[in-house]
C-alpha cells in the first residue's frame, strides 16, 4: 500500500500491544500495531474515543512501556532510552499542558528552560513564534484567560520553544473553534515545509483525515488501517451518491438505511448520501419500494465513508441492524411541509426571547432569540466556550437568565411545577449515569424519578432494555460500560417517560460513527413521532440531522436557517458546493468584517 | 550538561514560586492553616483543672469542720458549693453540675479524736478518669496542707514528707507542654498535604505530562517541588512557633539553632511523605484524603503528644516508631522547655534524618519518567 | 413517604455501597480509628520508667522500693548509688519519675519526724507527671499505714476515704470508647451527606437529577436520609463493639441513646448539606468537613474538658452538636442515664439541626436557581 520511494520513517511500530489494569479486569488498549510515521510528513492518528490514539501517542513519547512489541523513534528505541528521544521530540497532550496561572510568556519561559534554549536565542525565536501564532499582544496575558484556539496555540507554541525533530500533538483540535483548527493547519504546513518537522496528529474528527499526508486508523485498539487518505477514499469510488425522492428525507434514510446493499445512508441538506456496498450504480427501484421517484446522482467519496464500510464488514459484536421506525405518523406529511420551506413550524415549543446572561462582567450569553416548533429537530452550533451551553442549561432551568424571557412549553422551567419538568428528557454531557449503580439500577432511579410506577415502570423497563439492546450488560456498573454503550443507557434513562422535548447535550462527542449513525435514527424517528429535540454540537457534520440551527460564537447568535440556507449563503464561485465548515468560517468573518466596520 | 540541568532546576523552580504567589489556597494551606489550628487547639486543649465546681457536704458544721473546707474556698483549683444532705449532693452529681463531693459526716469532729477514725468522703465523678485523678490529687493536696497545719508538729505517724519537684514546668501547665507538641503535628499536616496537593494538581490538569515529555529529568522534577515548598512549610513554622512564643507565652529554652536544624530534618521528612503520597494517588482529592488520614491521625495519637506512648500496648508501641512526628515531638517538647539537651535531640533527630531519607527516597524510587 | 423520594434514598445507598471506594472509606478509617483510639489513647499509666535512689539502704526504704517495683504503674528501670545521673535520666528521657530516699528515712520514721521522700519528675509531659504524682502519693500513704500498723503508731486523725462512681477504677477507655460513638458517627455522616452532592456534581448526575420533577426539597430528603441510615447503623457497630471487645458497660437505656443519636445525625446531616451545596468539588467537600471536623472534636470535650476552656472558648462549644451528644453517651453507657436526664441535650442538637437543614435548604435552591 505505500507509496515506493519509501522516505524514512520517523516512527516505526512493529506489533505493538499496551494494557491497563481496571480493577479485576484487563483492558487491552492496543493490540498488534504494525504501522510507521514517514520523515518530514503529516501522519494523522485518527479514531474515535476510547480507540487508544492517547496510548499510542505516550508510547512513542516514552511516557508509558509497551507490553510487546517494539517500538523506534527516530531511530532510537524508546522503551530503552526514552530521555534520548525526548529531548528531539515536542509533545503536546490533551488539553494542551498549559499552566493556567502563568503568563504566555512565563510558560514559554519554562518551556524553554526545560528545553535548554539559550538566553541569547530566545528573544529571536519567541519572535517567530508570537508571529506564526499570532500571540504576540498577549504575552501579558495569564494562559487560564486565553480563548481555546489561543491556549491550543500557546501548546503548541511550547512544544516548538526548541525545535523538535518529531512533533506528537494529542487530539488538538477538540473543542476548538472552525477557525482556529484551520489555523492550526496552516502552521502545521508551514512547520513540515519549512523546518521539516516531521508531525503525529492524533484527531477523532475524520474530516481532518483529508488534510494527512498519511492516516493511520484504529479502532478499538486496532489499526483497521494505514496508507495515504487519497488510497482510503479510491477504494469507495463508484460507491457513493446523494439520493432524493418525494418522500421527505427521514423516512428516506431509514427506508434506505435498511435497504439491502446499502452499508450506509446519511442525511445530507435535502438528499440523503448513500454509500453501497459494491461499486456499481443499484437499481433505485429495487431499492425502497415507496420511493417510486427515487434518483440517485454518484457523489465523490468521503474519508468517513471507508471508515463505516470498513466498520460494517468487521465481524460486529451482536446487535440488532435493523432500526426500528414508528410507522409513518399523522405529522409527517405536515412536517414535510413545514419544513420543505425556510418557514418556522406554526407551533413553537421552546421560546427564546433577548436571551442574556452574565458571569461577572462576562457576557456569556448576548441577547439570544429563537424559537422551536413542535416536532423540530433544533441544533446549536458553536466551539467551545461559544456560549451555547449556557443558554442550554437556562432552557433547562439549572441557570436563571440574567435578562430575556423563555418559555418551554409554555412554562419557565426553572420556576414550573414538577409536572411540566416531567415532559422534558435530558441527557447530559458526557452521558452521566450513576457510575457505581448497574445499568438496570439506573433505569429503575431514573424511570422511578420520573414518576413511574407499579406495571407501567416494569413495561418501560422492558421496553428500554429491548429497544437499546441493553440486555448483555444489565447488571454491569455504568461505568465499566463501552462509551457506546452509555451513550444509550443515557439516552434510555432521558426517554423513559415518554417526554415530548428532548435536550441532548453533545450526545455523540467521542462514539464512533457507527454508534453516532445509530443514535440519529433514532432521534430522527422520534422527531417523526412529534417529539421536539434541542441539541447543541460542536461537529459540523451532523448539524445536517436538524431541521433547522443556530451558529453561536462569543455569545451572540450569528445565524439563523436551515442547515441548507446556511450552506447557500456561504456559496461562492470558487466554492461551489461548502460544507457546513465552510460556512461557519465565512459566517464569522462576517461578523468580525462587520464589527471592524 | 550541568549548567542544562540548573537552568532546568531554577526554571521549574521561578514557575513554582510564581505560581505560590498567584495561588492563595497554597499561601493558605502554608501559613492560614497552621495558625488557625494551632489557635483552636492552643485554645481549647487544656488539661489543667481550674475551677472544679466541688460539693462540700458538712452535716454539723462547727470550727473544725470550717478549718477543712476553708481550704476549698483559697484553692485555685476549685470552686465550692455547699450541700446540707449528701443526697443533694450526689444529685447535683449525676446533673452534672459538680464533678466532686467531699462529705462530712455529723460525727467528724467528735471522732478526730480517735486516730484515723475520721473519714473524709470523697466522690469523684469518674466519666473522665483522667479528670477524676487529677480532682483526686488536688483533693489530697487539700488533705494533707489541711493535716499539717491543724496538727503542726504533733507526732502522728507515719509522716512521709513527699516533695516533689517538677523538673522543666515547675508550674505544670498543660498548654507549656501541649503546644510544642502542636506545632510537630500541624506541621506533619501541611507539610504532607502541601506538597501531595500540588503535584497531585499537576498530574490532574496534563501539565505533568507535558513536562515529562521534555528533557527533564525525574528529580530535577522533584527538587523543584521539594525546595520552594520547604521554603514555605519553614515559613508555616516560623508562624506556629511565632504564635506559641508570643501568644501563648510558651518559654523556649534552647537555641533556634537547634530548633531550626531538628525542623529543617522534619520538614524533609514531612516533604517527602506528600512526594511519595502524590505519586501513588494522581488527583487531589485522594491525595488530600490519604495525606489527612496517614498524617494527622497518627501524628494526633501515636506520637506521644497528648497520649503518652510508654502507656500504650506494646504492638502500639512499636507502630509509634514509624510516626515521624514522634520524634519531632520529642525534640519540641525538649527544646522549647528544657533546653538542647543533646541526649534527647540527637538521637530523634537521627531517627527524623532516616525517616526523611526513607521517605524521600521511596518518593525518588517511586517516580519514574513514564505513566504506567 | 413518596416512592420518588424511596428511590432516590435506595439509589443513595446504592451508590456508596456498591463503590469499592467509598465502602473502603466507610469499612477501613473506623475501624482504624476504634483500635487505634481505644487502645493507643489512654491516659491510664503503664510501665511508668522511673528510677530509684535509695539514700537509707534500710529495711524501711527497700519496703517502700518494692511497693514500686511492684505496681503495675510503674517499672524501676534503673537504681542509682549517687546523684550525678540523676537529671542525666529525666532530661534524657529514660525515666519520668526518680524517687530518692533521703538517709535519714528510717531515723525520722522511728523518730516520729516527717521522714523526706523526693519525687522528681518530667514537666515535659505536665499531664503525665500530675498524674505519677497522684500515684507516687497513694503508694507513698499505703505504705505509711502498713507501717504504723507494724510499728503501733498513731494514724492521723482524719484520713481520706476515695470512691469514684460510674468508673470504679478510673479506667480511661471508659471515657475515651464511648466518645469514639460520638467521633465515628460525626465523621462518616459528615463524609457521606457532605461529599454526595459534591460527587453529583463532578459526574453531571446533578443537573440531571435537577431535570427531573423531583423538586429540591425532595433531593435534600433524599440527600439527608441515606446518611441518617448509615450514621446510625455505624454508631450501632461502634456500639457494640465497646460493649462486646472494650467491655465497657452500657448501663442506661438504648432508647435514650438511640434517640440522641438520631438528634445528633439530623444536626450533623444539616452541616454536611449545608457544606455540600456551598461547594463544588468532592476535594473542596473533603476540605470543608476537615475545617468543621477538627474544631468541633478538640471543642467537644471528647479528650479534654470543656471546663477547662477559657470563657470565650466555652461558648463557642454551644453550637458544637458534638459537645451535646457526648454528654448522651457517656451518661448512658456509664452513669446510666435514662430519658429524663438526657432530654436537656436534645433540644440543643434539634435546634442545631433546624438551623442548619434550614440554611442547607435554602443555600441549595440559591444554588439550584
Amino acid at each position: 500500500m505505500p507509496p515506493t520511494p519509501e522516505p524514512p520513517a520517523a516512527v516505526r511500530l512493529e506489533n505493538v500491544r499496551r494494557a491497563f489494569r481496571s480493577g479485576k479486569r484487563m483492558i487491552t488498549a492496543l493490540e498488534g500495531i504494525t504501522a510507521s510515521a514517514a520523515q518530514g510528513a503529516v501522519t494523522g492518528l485518527i479514531g474515535p474515543d476510547g480507540a487508544g490514539k492517547t496510548t499510542l501517542m505516550r508510547l512513542v513519547a516514552g511516557l508509558l512501556r509497551a507490553d510487546a512489541g517494539q517500538i523506534e523513534v527516530l531511530g532510537t528505541d524508546v522503551g530503552r532510552e526514552p530521555l534520548a528521544v525526548q529531548a528531539r521530540l515536542g509533545y503536546m497532550p490533551q488539553h494542551f499542558g498549559l499552566y493556567e496561572d502563568l503568563t504566555v510568556e512565563e510558560n514559554l519561559n519554562l518551556y524553554a528552560d526545560l528545553q535548554g534554549v539559550p538566553r541569547s536565542a530566545r528573544q529571536e525565536r519567541y519572535a517567530q513564534l508570537l508571529h506564526m501564532t499570532g500571540l504576540g499582544p498577549f504575552t501579558a496575558r495569564m494562559a487560564g484567560r486565553l480563548s481555546g484556539g489561543m491556549k491550543q496555540k500557546l501548546g503548541l507554541a511550547c512544544t516548538l520553544v526548541q525545535p523538535p525533530e518529531l512533533l506528537l500533538l494529542d487530539e488538538p483540535t477538540v473543542g476548538v473553534d472552525p477557525v482556529s483548527r484551520r489555523e492550526l493547519w496552516e502552521i502545521i504546513g508551514h512547520l513540515t515545509r519549512e523546518a521539516h518537522v516531521t508531525v503525529l496528529f492524533s484527531t477523532a474528527y475524520l474530516d481532518e483525515a483529508e488534510r494527512c499526508d498519511a492516516v493511520l486508523l484504529i479502532h478499538d485498539g486496532r489499526l483497521l488501517g494505514s496508507g495515504p487518505p487519497g488510497a482510503f477514499t479510491a477504494e469507495m469510488s463508484g460507491r457513493s451518491f446523494y439520493a432524493t425522492s418525494g418522500l421527505g428525507r427521514r423516512r428516506l434514510q431509514a427506508r434506505l438505511a435498511a435497504a439491502p446493499g446499502v452499508i450506509d445512508a446519511v442525511i445530507q441538506g435535502s438528499h440523503v448520501r448513500v454509500v453501497t456496498a459494491e461499486a456499481h450504480v443499484p437499481d433505485p427501484a429495487a431499492l425502497v419500494a415507496e420511493a417510486t421517484d427515487l434518483a440517485l446522482t454518484p457523489t465523490p467519496p468521503r474519508f468517513e465513508d471507508s471508515f463505516v464500510a470498513r466498520l460494517r464488514t468487521r465481524p460486529l459484536p451482536p446487535q440488532s441492524a435493523a432500526v426500528r421506525t414508528p410507522e409513518a405518523s399523522a405529522s409527517e406529511s405536515q412536517r414535510a411541509q413545514s419544513h420543505s420551506g425556510n418557514g418556522v413550524s406554526p407551533e413553537p415549543v421552546i421560546i427564546v426571547h433577548h436571551l442574556t446572561r452574565r458571569f461577572g462582567a462576562f457576557i456569556a450569553v448576548n441577547d439570544v432569540t429563537f424559537s422551536v416548533g413542535r416536532g423540530e429537530i433544533f441544533g446549536l452550533l458553536g466551539a467551545n466556550g461559544a456560549g451555547k451551553s449556557t443558554t442550554f442549561r437556562m432552557l433547562c432551568g439549572l441557570l436563571p437568565p440574567s435578562e430575556g424571557e423563555l418559555r418551554v412549553s409554555g412554562f419557565d422551567l426553572r420556576t414550573a411545577a414538577a409536572t411540566a419538568r416531567s415532559r422534558i428528557g435530558y441527557m447530559a454531557q458526557k452521558f452521566s449515569l450513576y457510575s457505581d449503580l448497574s445499568v438496570r439500577q439506573n433505569l429503575r432511579f431514573f424511570s422511578s424519578a420520573y414518576r413511574l410506577e407499579g406495571a407501567r415502570q416494569s413495561a418501560r423497563i422492558d421496553w428500554a432494555i429491548g429497544e437499546f439492546d441493553l440486555a448483555p450488560m444489565l447488571e454491569s456498573s455504568a461505568r465499566d460500560l463501552p462509551l457506546g454503550f452509555k451513550q444509550r443507557l443515557a439516552l434510555a434513562c432521558a426517554l423513559m417517560h415518554e417526554p415530548n422535548i428532548l435536550f441532548l447535550d453533545e450526545p455523540t462527542s467521542g462514539v464512533d460513527p457507527l454508534a453516532r449513525r445509530e443514535f440519529w435514527q433514532r432521534i430522527n424517528a422520534l422527531a417523526e413521532s412529534g417529539v421536539t429535540v434541542l441539541v447543541t454540537t460542536h461537529f459540523m457534520e451532523e448539524t445536517e440531522y436538524c431541521d433547522r440551527l443556530v451558529i453561536m460564537a462569543q455569545g451572540r447568535v450569528l445565524t439563523e436557517g436551515t442547515p441548507e440556507a446556511i450552506k447557500g449563503a456561504a456559496h461562492r464561485p470558487d466554492r461551489p458546493d461548502p460544507t457546513m465548515e465552510d460556512a461557519f468560517i465565512a459566517v464569522i468573518e462576517a461578523a468580525s468584517a462587520k464589527a471592524v466596520a | 550538561m550541568k549548567s542544562a540541568s540548573l537552568l532546568r532546576l531554577t526554571g521549574l523552580m521561578r514557575k513554582e514560586f510564581v505560581q505560590i504567589g498567584r495561588d492563595p489556597s497554597a499561601l493558605a494551606v502554608a501559613f492560614i492553616l497552621p495558625a488557625v489550628l494551632l489557635m483552636i487547639f492552643g485554645y481549647g486543649v487544656s488539661l489543667d483543672a481550674r475551677n472544679v465546681p466541688l460539693a462540700l457536704v458538712v452535716e454539723q458544721p462547727d470550727a473544725l469542720t470550717a478549718s477543712f473546707t476553708g481550704q476549698f474556698a483559697h484553692s485555685p483549683y476549685f470552686r465550692p458549693r455547699y450541700y446540707l444532705t449528701i443526697q443533694a449532693a450526689e444529685r447535683a452529681m449525676a446533673a452534672r453540675e459538680v464533678n466532686g463531693v467531699v462529705w462530712l459526716r455529723s460525727d467528724f469532729s467528735r471522732r478526730t479524736l480517735f486516730p484515723g477514725a475520721a473519714p473524709i468522703g470523697l466522690i469523684v465523678n469518674g466519666v473522665d478518669a483522667n479528670n477524676a485523678r487529677i480532682v483526686e490529687g488536688y483533693v489530697q493536696q487539700v488533705w494533707a496542707q489541711w493535716l499539717t497545719a491543724r496538727l503542726g508538729a504533733r507526732p502522728y505517724l507515719p509522716a512521709i514528707a513527699l516533695e516533689p519537684r517538677v523538673r522543666f514546668n515547675p508550674a505544670v501547665i498543660s498548654k507549656d507542654y501541649l503546644i510544642p507538641g502542636l506545632i510537630a503535628m500541624i506541621m506533619t499536616l501541611t507539610g504532607a498535604l502541601l506538597t501531595a496537593l500540588v503535584i497531585a494538581r499537576e498530574w490532574e490538569r496534563g501539565t505533568m505530562e507535558a513536562l515529562m515529555v521534555t528533557r527533564v529529568q525525574m528529580r530535577e522534577i522533584l527538587l523543584a517541588k521539594l525546595i520552594p515548598y520547604f521554603v514555605l512549610g519553614m515559613g508555616g513554622m516560623a508562624v506556629a512557633v511565632g504564635l506559641a512564643v508570643f501568644l501563648f507565652g510558651v518559654p523556649l529554652h534552647g537555641s533556634l539553632l537547634v530548633l531550626t536544624a531538628t525542623s529543617t530534618l522534619f520538614m524533609l521528612a514531612a516533604l517527602g511523605m506528600g512526594l511519595l503520597i502524590s505519586g501513588i494517588a494522581r488527583n487531589q482529592f485522594v491525595a488530600g484524603q490519604i495525606a489527612i488520614i496517614t498524617t494527622f491521625l497518627p501524628a494526633f495519637i501515636l506520637s506521644g503528644f497528648v497520649f503518652d506512648i510508654n502507656s500504650m500496648p506494646r504492638a502500639v508501641q512499636l507502630l509509634t516508631h514509624i510516626v515521624a512526628a514522634r520524634y519531632f515531638v520529642s525534640i519540641l517538647q525538649s527544646v522549647f522547655l528544657a533546653g538542647d539537651i543533646w541526649s534527647v535531640i540527637l538521637p530523634n533527630a537521627v531517627a527524623l534524618a532516616a525517616m526523611a531519607v526513607i521517605f524521600l527516597g521511596l518518593a525518588r524510587a517511586n517516580a519514574r519518567k513514564r505513566l504506567d | 413517604m413518596r416512592r420518588q423520594i424511596l428511590a432516590l434514598i435506595l439509589k443513595e445507598l446504592l451508590a456508596v455501597l456498591r463503590d469499592p471506594r467509598s465502602r473502603m472509606v466507610l469499612i477501613g478509617p473506623p475501624l482504624i480509628q476504634l483500635l487505634v483510639f481505644g487502645y493507643a489513647a489512654t491516659f491510664d499509666l503503664n510501665h511508668v520508667p522511673i528510677a530509684i535512689y535509695d539514700q537509707d539502704h534500710s529495711q524501711a526504704s527497700r519496703d517502700l522500693v518494692a511497693r514500686f517495683a511492684g505496681s503495675p504503674t510503674f517499672t524501676v528501670k534503673d537504681v542509682l548509688d549517687n546523684d550525678r545521673r540523676m537529671n542525666a535520666l529525666i532530661d534524657s528521657r529514660q525515666v519520668q519519675t526518680v524517687l530518692v530516699i533521703d538517709r535519714r528515712f528510717t531515723r525520722d520514721l522511728l523518730t516520729h519526724q516527717a521522714a523526706p521522700v523526693q519525687v522528681i519528675l518530667d514537666g515535659r509531659n505536665s499531664n503525665t507527671a500530675l498524674l505519677i504524682e497522684g500515684y507516687v502519693n497513694s503508694i507513698v500513704s499505703g505504705f505509711a499505714l502498713g507501717w504504723a500498723q507494724e510499728h503501733g503508731a498513731r494514724a492521723p486523725p482524719a484520713t481520706l476515704d476515695i470512691r469514684a462512681r460510674y468508673n470504679a477504677t478510673l479506667s480511661s477507655r471508659w471515657f475515651i470508647v464511648p466518645g469514639i460513638v460520638a467521633l465515628l458517627t460525626e465523621v462518616e455522616t459528615l463524609l457521606v451527606v457532605g461529599l454526595s452532592v459534591a460527587r453529583e456534581r463532578e459526574m453531571g448526575t446533578f443537573d440531571q437529577l435537577l431535570v427531573t420533577p423531583l423538586r429540591p426539597i425532595d433531593i435534600l430528603i433524599g440527600k439527608g436520609l441515606p446518611g441518617l441510615i448509615i450514621g446510625a447503623a455505624e454508631a450501632s457497630v461502634v456500639i457494640a463493639t465497646a460493649v462486646l471487645w472494650f467491655q465497657v458497660p452500657l448501663r442506661g437505656g438504648l432508647i435514650a441513646l438511640y434517640l440522641g443519636l438520631a438528634f445528633f445525625i439530623l444536626a450533623i446531616t444539616g452541616i454536611g448539606l449545608a457544606i455540600s451545596s456551598l461547594v463544588a468539588t468532592q476535594q473542596q467537600a473533603l476540605l470543608g468537613a476537615f475545617l468543621f471536623l477538627v474544631p468541633s472534636v478538640i471543642l467537644s470535650g471528647f479528650a479534654t474538658p470543656i471546663a477547662n476552656m477559657p470563657g470565650w472558648v466555652q461558648a463557642l462549644t454551644l453550637v458544637n452538636p458534638m459537645r451535646y451528644f457526648l454528654v448522651i453517651v457517656r451518661g448512658v453507657f456509664l452513669e446510666g442515664a435514662g430519658l429524663a436526664s438526657v432530654a436537656s441535650q436534645l433540644w440543643p442538637m434539634a435546634l442545631i439541626g433546624a438551623a442548619t437543614l434550614a440554611a442547607a435548604g435554602w443555600l441549595f435552591r440559591k444554588r439550584v436557581t
